[in-house]
């Protein structure tokens, strides 16, 4: 049959040039074919049209529209900056943020393709990622984060007029600092960043009410009166130990005043905004790359785009899901978008087309259709760590020619210790599950200890496995940050797991400064 | 769906946060120029250059694993030959099979690097030494006045008569009032002579002699030149700085100077070249070590070399002597020295310095600056607690009326204090 492929009148748009109206046509037709084909379920979308230079801003303020400022945000500013004007490295073609309605950036220099492109990645791939995972579900206030963004920007500034910069700056640098170590890994309760904002105004409101200088003169029992505690007793009253080590100097620190723990309140919960995101790097850019590749592939079948088009986006999806192999001089890791896409379209091969090895394997998946359900189910329950577990399949491990490398310090030499092969499926998957996984990846630190009747002194213990110990000098500059919180001493103990050996240690006395932070 | 245009939104949302960035880097990056310029020679500080400044003030910490150490799986792919248990050599710096573990944020730190141009470097380091206030003191001294073209006077000598613009002031006038041309007068007379010739009508010669004798008048009335026309060029004297210096470094590099010391004796030289070089076109360097003898050398040899002998002062000074004699007369040339040493001197040659000093030397000089180095937690004195044999030379010769200031330098941090102690000449109250 000879039939015309593309049919110019259908075509969406024409040429690199765009305009609202190809843009609100294309959206049209993309949201057909995410909604109705692919059974997508999204937040509503908002689409912004910036330029490079706000697309620089944007992402150096981690990618939030809002931010309170600081001059970390500046740095990466001067730095990406200085990387797209040497021509180092391509600015992102878009930014797309977790809130309801969701926010894609898109750039204007950008061609018509690319804004198409766009539009199916971020407002339809990320967006339903968002909406789906659990993992967004359980942590993240889509509702309310660009409010409490705004909240936190003001109240900043705020705190900057009222104490002056620098004061601002020591507490945010610290929160900075302990960002990773500010979020709650176990879902207590889901966090409602609208009732944060409310309840801050009444606590401050309650302070404002209740003070009373008085309390002041009030005289304190004499030393030694003061009835001594067992320590199991003072580790429940301050809840040790304790991993959230933001959360534990906002509510126990003895010296900050009441805005310096609303500032700690405001990075950990922007910490924990952002701890989903962390844990679904592969399954993110997987889901929204596999979206837009199902939908530029679709729309070039229904010739709703022309050749044209459609090589270009090609051009750019495969240069996106590029991995090099480790001895390639570009290597770096492997490339979440990569090693998502493939398993995404593994997914789907397996549900529909499987080999008897993907039946032995995947018995529940295998050859159940609709491929389309299989992975949707996937991005709604997983995160990086359980998806790579679940999902590798033999087929895409020797296609990616995955092989595992243990780099012993002890020995001169790196073993390769499971290659593609029988042998070597189970373990290279588990091990590169465990390559994603955030609480191993992050070294386990946790507040162990107060000597509440001595000199206060605050104990930290890392657990150290695999023999690997923390980086010494940025160690000492977070434990100073934490010192400076605290208010006293700090003292960080590096443990081994196995043996409970102390390897070392690392103290950091109290900062100069009575009662200042 | 919305779709909104953000381009018109306010620019720079970024800019409170670089400017943060910026105070913030501030600090690294003056003592990053500091540092660099204890590594450069004296010519060269003033060429501006990149500056690294490193993490330290801007470097955002956290609790992460160290990068070396310990028992690390990694899975990468791109598998060709290797089976299981083959062993692979370790890559160096990093490359090959380093996987993805690391820092949390998988950010490498780099260096930030500033280029900075020549005046931004030489701000950063003078802003560090504060020198400004003195280049202002010294500019009065140094500068000889000539007279400099400045504009238009209404009087003067006849000599500067701007005839240019004295004719262009007259030709407007002329313009302005409608002063008849030559040209004009010529034609109306040879109008009236052909009129006569031809025997025209009276009342129409009359009417063109008329006319003629009123031009003429007129013409009369306004001068060609006139005084109110005239324009002489004006001149002012200006102060200009002097063409060209010599600077002098004289080193005593006796064993007993240590490399600190020559450290010490390096950065007063370099801010003396500075300075020197802030006022003058060009400046000329000539370094001159000594021990028992006297050589002029080049700045490598001048600061590095490790020879070594007794110490004679006045071989320097006499082949300081002997170098501006030969290539810097001192009518053009303004002679800078500076003379850095430990201080000890030969008994015998005390006499003979203090001569040479006191009868050629400071007569040829603008400024001779003596800075004795001292080991770091030395009082200034010398080892028996007394004043060295040098410093009670030059006391000696040392009066309000000549060029001579002499100071003591123990660290680097004095090193700009004392410099502007001896060039404040006129508040030391010379």
């Amino acid at each position: 049959m000879t039939a015309v492929i593309t049919r110019p009148e259908a075509l969406l748009y024409d040429g690199v040039e765009w305009d609202y109206d190809k843009i609100k046509r294309v959206y049209d037709a993309i949201e057909h074919i995410a909604l109705k084909e692919m059974g997508l379920d999204v937040y509503p979308n908002q689409i912004e049209v910036i330029t490079a230079e706000q697309m620089l801003d944007a992402y150096s303020s981690i990618g939030m529209p809002l931010m309170y400022k600081h001059w970390s945000f500046g740095k990466h500013f001067a730095r990406d900056e200085m990387m797209y004007r040497k021509g180092y490295r391509g600015l992102a073609y878009e930014i797309v943020i977790n809130s309801s309605p969701c926010i894609s950036y898109i750039m204007e220099e950008n061609t018509m393709t690319m804004q198409t492109l766009v539009i199916a990645h971020a407002a339809f791939g990320h967006n339903h990622f968002f909406k789906n995972n659990q993992l967004f579900q359980q942590w993240t206030d889509a509702q309310g984060i660009l409010d409490y963004l705004e909240f936190a920007k003001t109240y900043i500034t705020h705190c900057e007029e009222r104490y002056g910069h620098a004061a601002v700056e020591r507490v945010l640098d610290a929160a900075h600092a302990l960002m990773s170590q500010g979020v709650h890994k176990y879902p207590k309760k889901r966090s409602d960043l609208r009732t944060e904002q409310r309840r801050e105004r009444e606590r401050q409101e309650y302070q404002d009410q209740t003070f009373n200088d008085l309390w002041r003169t009030v005289p304190k029992p004499a030393a030694g009166q003061r009835p001594a505690k067992s320590v199991s007793e003072r580790k429940k009253l301050l809840g040790l130990p304790e991993e959230n080590i933001l959360y534990f100097l906002e509510k126990k620190a003895p010296r900050l005043e009441h805005w310096q723990r609303e500032i700690l309140r405001i990075v950990r919960h922007i910490s924990q905004y952002f701890y989903p995101q962390k844990q679904t790097k592969v399954m993110n850019e997987g889901c929204a790359t596999y979206v837009h590749y199902q939908i530029m592939s679709r729309l070039h079948e229904t010739g709703q785009i022309s050749e044209g088009a459609f090589l270009e986006f090609l051009h750019s999806h495969t240069s996106v899901v590029f991995q090099p192999e480790f001895d390639d001089k570009r290597f770096s890791g492997i490339n979440p978008y990569a090693l998502g896409f493939a398993m995404m379209q593994d997914i789907a091969r397996i549900a529909e087309t499987p080999t008897d090895e993907d039946r032995q394997w995947f018995p529940d998946l295998a050859g159940r259709g609709d491929g389309m359900a299989a992975v949707r189910e996937a991005w709604a329950n997983f995160r990086d760590e359980s998806f790579v577990l679940q999902y590798l399949s033999p087929h895409l491990m020797r296609k990616l020619k995955l092989f595992s490398v243990r780099d012993d310090a002890e020995d001169p030499y790196l073993l390769v210790d499971h290659i593609h092969n029988e042998r070597g499926y189970r373990d290279i998957r588990k091990k590169l599950a465990r390559q994603y996984d955030l609480g191993y990846l992050e070294p386990d630190i946790q507040i162990v200890d107060v000597d509440l009747a001595g000199d206060r002194k605050l104990i930290l213990q890392h657990r150290v496995t695999n023999g690997v110990l923390l980086d010494e000098s940025d160690a000492k500059a977070v434990l100073r940050h934490i010192a400076n919180l605290w208010g006293y001493e700090v003292q960080l103990i590096e443990v081994s797991a196995i043996s409970e050996a102390i390897l070392k240690e690392h103290a950091v006395t109290a900062p100069s400064g009575v009662g200042v932070v | 769906m919305n779709i909104i245009d953000r381009r018109l939104n306010p620019q720079g949302k970024s800019l409170a946060n670089r400017q943060r960035f910026l105070r913030r880097a501030k600090e690294q990056v003056v003592k990053a120029v500091r540092d660099a310029s204890g590594k450069r020679g004296i010519q060269d500080i003033e060429n501006g250059e990149k500056v690294t400044i490193a993490a330290g003030g801007v470097r955002e910490p956290s609790f992460h694993r160290a990068s070396q150490g310990g028992v690390r799986d990694y899975v990468v792919p791109g598998n060709k030959e290797y089976v299981e248990g083959d062993t692979i050599q370790r890559p160096d710096g990093g490359g090959g099979g380093r996987g993805s573990e690391g820092s949390a944020d998988g950010e490498g730190e780099d260096e930030f690097r500033f280029v900075l141009s020549r005046d931004e470097f030489l701000d950063i380091f003078l802003e560090d030494l504060e020198l400004p206030d003195l280049v202002k003191q010294k500019v009065k001294q140094s500068e000889a006045h000539s007279l400099t073209r400045a504009g238009y006077s209404v009087s003067g000598s006849p000599a500067n008569l701007n005839l240019v613009r004295t004719m262009r002031n007259s030709l407007s006038r002329r313009i302005a009032l409608k002063r008849p041309k030559r040209d004009e007068i010529r034609e109306l007379e040879e109008m009236l002579r052909e009129a006569e010739e031809a025997g025209e009508d009276a009342a129409q010669i009359q009417a063109l002699r008329e006319q003629l004798e009123h031009i003429v008048l007129r013409s009369r009335r306004i001068p060609f030149i006139d005084p109110i026309d005239v324009r002489y060029n004006r001149f002012e004297s200006v102060p200009k700085p002097i063409a060209q210096a010599v600077m002098f470094c004289l080193m005593d590099v006796s064993g007993s100077m240590t490399e600190h010391m020559k450290d010490l004796a390096k950065r007063f030289f370099m801010l003396l070249y500075l300075f020197l070089r802030r006022r003058y076109r060009s400046v000329d360097i000539v370094f001159i070590r000594h021990t028992h003898e006297a050589k002029e050398v080049d700045e490598e040899t001048f600061f590095y070399s490790t020879e070594t002998g007794g110490t004679v002062v006045s071989t320097a000074l006499e082949e300081m002597q002997k170098v501006v004699q030969e290539r810097y007369p001192d009518s053009e040339w303004n002679i800078y020295a500076a003379q850095a040493s430990d201080g000890d001197n030969m008994s015998s040659d005390n006499a003979k310095s203090a001569t040479l000093l006191r009868d050629v030397i400071l007569p040829m000089c603008q400024y001779f600056a003596y800075i004795e180095v001292a080991a770091e937690h030395n009082m200034g004195l010398s080892a028996l607690g007394r004043e060295t044999e040098l410093w009670r030379t030059y006391k000696q010769v040392q009066s309000p009326e000549r060029p001579l200031a002499m100071r003591r330098v123990r660290s680097r941090r004095e090193i700009f204090p004392v410099f502007r102690e001896l060039f404040a000449r006129e508040k030391a109250g010379a």
